[in-house]
């Protein structure tokens, strides 16, 4: 077993993270996202030897959504490791040697697999801190690729995020932005913690997929850490809130961006961490806008907006926000482009909600 | 139990292998289809998402025996689960054509109203399923053999993977509970070498899956050769085992995926990519029939202009039938009226 109080014999198992700077400059360097999260996990690789990475086709192919491309080829196969499609059986080794104080980062291919390992994901890597009564540590990043938008049909194009964190014991990150997926890499590998990291492919920067101009952003060269649970204001206004993560950032920056000409000032709130939320600064935009919108490409009901929803309720300085959310309505996703996109949080939805807002 | 091998090619007519030829020509006629269409308006910027079929497409190109083998011993009232890549397993099943190639293209008139997709096939009629979790169609097939086992039917139900999807929990459980009950069910398990990147060798503990099925106890098969008539003879075997109550059977083939693993996959990983088309299963078996005499091949080129047409009704049908209004996206969550 690793790290207890009691035994620190084992502690050093978990070498302590150098300091990492906290959110520098962007700098100028541009890279996709995918770019930006390899990077990470690179570097993460080189400075210490128990970082490893583990998932069906992450060596040769270097993942089906380019999460660790090249890194085989600087690695070798003993630490980019292809396993059998066993997903319990290999998410479940991950958490046996977190425990043992290695740090795996496993790729659970589409987050929408889930069900066949959900066991090992919820009831181990998430409840074996809290069973031992913190004296053993799972840290252990579980890195998944979301969201929908190209036809993949209802079981490849879901983004599950309030599934997981529902449940307790697994931080949840979500990044929308280059810089944020090698800030919040680094610190998900960092973390004593379990940690579900969620990239949409859309945000991603694929060669093969339609590209959002935001896919591409600056990103420094050093090392660093974008803080597990703080969100981000992606842009400052002063009319209404949206308040979103993941691709749906980039829908609502587009939305803000062509609402300033009408005189519409819109403030995008990126919560870039799921769990934990940051709840203050849901509360500070309510407070400062009186109007939120919820942007969420999960679906609306038992979520993430509801969450939100409950969060201004129960604080004195946003109760009384207007609200009003655009989600995915509790539908499976479905595969011809038509419907797909009916129920998608698109910007003409987003585009919708906000005027409804300021003109209510 | 032991493992078997699979008997020599039994003797089949004349008429009933050309039967199995035309049923592979029929399925590489609609891929060929399929993969022109679905290329055609994706570029110059490659684009998953564009295009009159968007998303993923996995072909199965080079595995059409083992479709026309074991399909050949079924009727629409047996039933199929497929996987990922269920195309040659739906038509060889007598799937509608123009209702399988209506939903490919999303349209209102396919199978699942265009919801559902080409991984997401549902056809009552054929009894036929899919799943895009792999291995995933493996437990709904005991459920259907437990319909029919109970009903007192001769009916059988066939459950088919690949290889990649037998290290999946799914599986397992699933060839353990049938051998328990004696289901009738038929487990097949494709391979064709690879798992998206990763080959067997680097993901299987065994070098042939049929070795499993000891662990469960049944009867394990693994037919090499890709080859329709030792596939259609395991088969035969397997499901007359099922259909008359001795339960089930793990039948492993030795196939081929000509193709990538979806449209857009260049293939780095695999070595021996240029050898691949010489070992096309189609013109094999051309050659085999009309070295025996069973086949003239003058009358290929009919066989291939019948499959061609027939496969160009269902797009015509398909591409001008409406497609799904966006306004009734919420429906069929549950049922209506209900
Ligand atoms: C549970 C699950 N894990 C992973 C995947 C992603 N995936 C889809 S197909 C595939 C490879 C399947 O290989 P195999 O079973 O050999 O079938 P083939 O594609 O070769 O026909 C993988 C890993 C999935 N769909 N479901």
């Amino acid at each position: 077993m690793s790290v207890t109080a009691q035994n620190p014999a084992a502690a050093g198992a978990h070498a302590p993270s150098p300091v990492l700077p906290v959110e520098p400059e962007a700098g100028t360097r541009r890279l996709n996202t995918a770019k930006a999260l390899q990077e990470a996990i690179g570097s993460q690789m080189e400075a210490n030897p128990e970082v490893f990475v583990m998932g069906e086709d992450v060596g040769a192919y270097g993942g089906i959504f380019s999460s660790t491309t090249g890194l085989l080829d600087r690695f070798g196969p003993q630490r980019v490791i292809d396993t059998p499609i066993s997903e319990t059986a290999f998410i479940g080794l991950g958490i046996g040697a977190a425990v043992e104080g290695m740090r795996p980062i496993v790729e659970l291919m589409f987050v929408d697999f889930f069900g066949v390992c959900m066991d090992q994901i919820y009831n181990h890597m998430a409840k074996i801190h809290y069973e031992s009564g913190g004296n053993v540590r799972v840290p252990m990043v579980l890195m998944t690729a979301t969201g929908g938008g190209y036809s993949d049909g209802a079981q490849h194009s879901q983004s599950l995020w309030g599934t997981f964190a529902h449940l307790p014991g697994m931080k949840v990150v979500v990044p929308s932005t280059p810089y944020d997926a090698k800030g919040l890499m680094t610190a998900a590998i960092q973390s004593d913690d379990p940690v579900v990291y969620m990239f949409h492919k859309g945000v991603m920067g694929l060669p093969w997929m339609a590209k959002n101009k935001r896919s591409i952003g600056a990103v420094p060269e050093q090392d660093y850490i974008v803080p597990i649970g703080k969100a981000r204001v992606a842009r400052e206004g002063t009319d209404v809130s949206i308040v979103t993560l993941s691709l749906s950032v980039h829908h609502s920056l587009d939305v803000a961006e062509k609402l300033e000409g009408e005189g519409i000032s819109v403030e995008v709130l990126d919560l870039r961490s799921v769990v934990p939320l940051d709840r203050e600064a849901i509360v500070a935009t309510a407070a400062k806008t009186g109007r939120v919108i919820v942007v969420d490409e999960d679906y609306q009901s038992f979520g993430l907006s509801g969450e939100i929803a409950a969060t201004l309720a129960e604080n004195a300085a946003s109760r009384g926000a207007a609200f009003s959310r655009v989600c995915v309505p509790d539908v499976p996703i479905p595969y011809a482009r038509d419907l797909e996109y009916a129920v998608l949080p698109t910007p003409a939805r987003i585009e919708a909600a906000v005027r409804a807002a300021v003109a209510g | 139990m032991t493992i078997q091998h699979a008997a020599a090619p039994t003797g089949l007519a004349a008429a009933e292998r050309v039967e199995l030829l035309r049923t592979m020509i029929l399925i590489r006629a609609f891929e060929e289809a399929i993969l022109r269409d679905y290329h055609a308006d994706k570029k110059p910027a490659w684009d998953i998402g564009a295009g009159l079929i968007p998303g993923e497409m996995h072909l199965s190109a080079g595995q059409e025996p083992v479709a026309a083998g074991i399909c050949a011993h079924l009727t629409a009232n047996d039933a199929v689960t497929a996987t990922h890549r269920p195309h040659h397993l739906a038509i060889a099943h007598g799937m509608d054509l123009n209702r399988l190639a209506a939903e490919i293209y999303g349209r209102e008139t396919g199978l699942g109203r265009g919801r559902g997709g080409h991984m997401h096939l549902f056809d009552p009629d054929t009894h036929f399923s899919c799943s895009g979790i792999i291995a995933e169609g493996y437990p709904p097939a005991l459920g259907q053999a437990f319909a029919f086992q109970r009903r007192g039917t001769d009916r059988v139900a066939v459950a088919v993977t690949g290889e990649g999807a037998a290290n999946q929990g799914g599986f397992h459980e699933s060839l353990n509970l049938a051998a328990l009950w004696k289901l009738p069910v038929v487990f097949v398990v494709e391979d064709n070498d690879w798992g998206i990147s990763v080959p067997r060798k680097a993901s299987t503990s065994v070098a042939s899956n049929a070795d499993r099925a000891a662990g469960y106890g049944m009867p394990g098969v693994r037919v090499e050769g890709n080859d329709v008539e030792a596939i259609h003879a395991a088969a035969g075997e397997a499901v007359a085992r099922a259909r008359s109550g001795q339960g089930p059977t793990l039948l492993e083939v030795h196939t081929l995926r000509l193709w990538g693993h979806f449209e857009g996959d260049a293939q780095g990983y695999r070595p021996e990519l240029a050898e691949v088309p010489e070992h096309d299963p189609i013109p094999a078996y051309i050659k085999a029939l009309t070295d025996d005499g069973a086949l003239d091949a003058s009358a290929v080129d009919g066989y291939r202009a019948e499959a061609v047409q027939k496969v160009e009704d269902a797009l015509a049908f398909a591409k001008s039938s409406p497609t799904p209004k966006p306004e009734e996206a919420l429906r069929y969550v549950f049922v209506e009226g209900a």
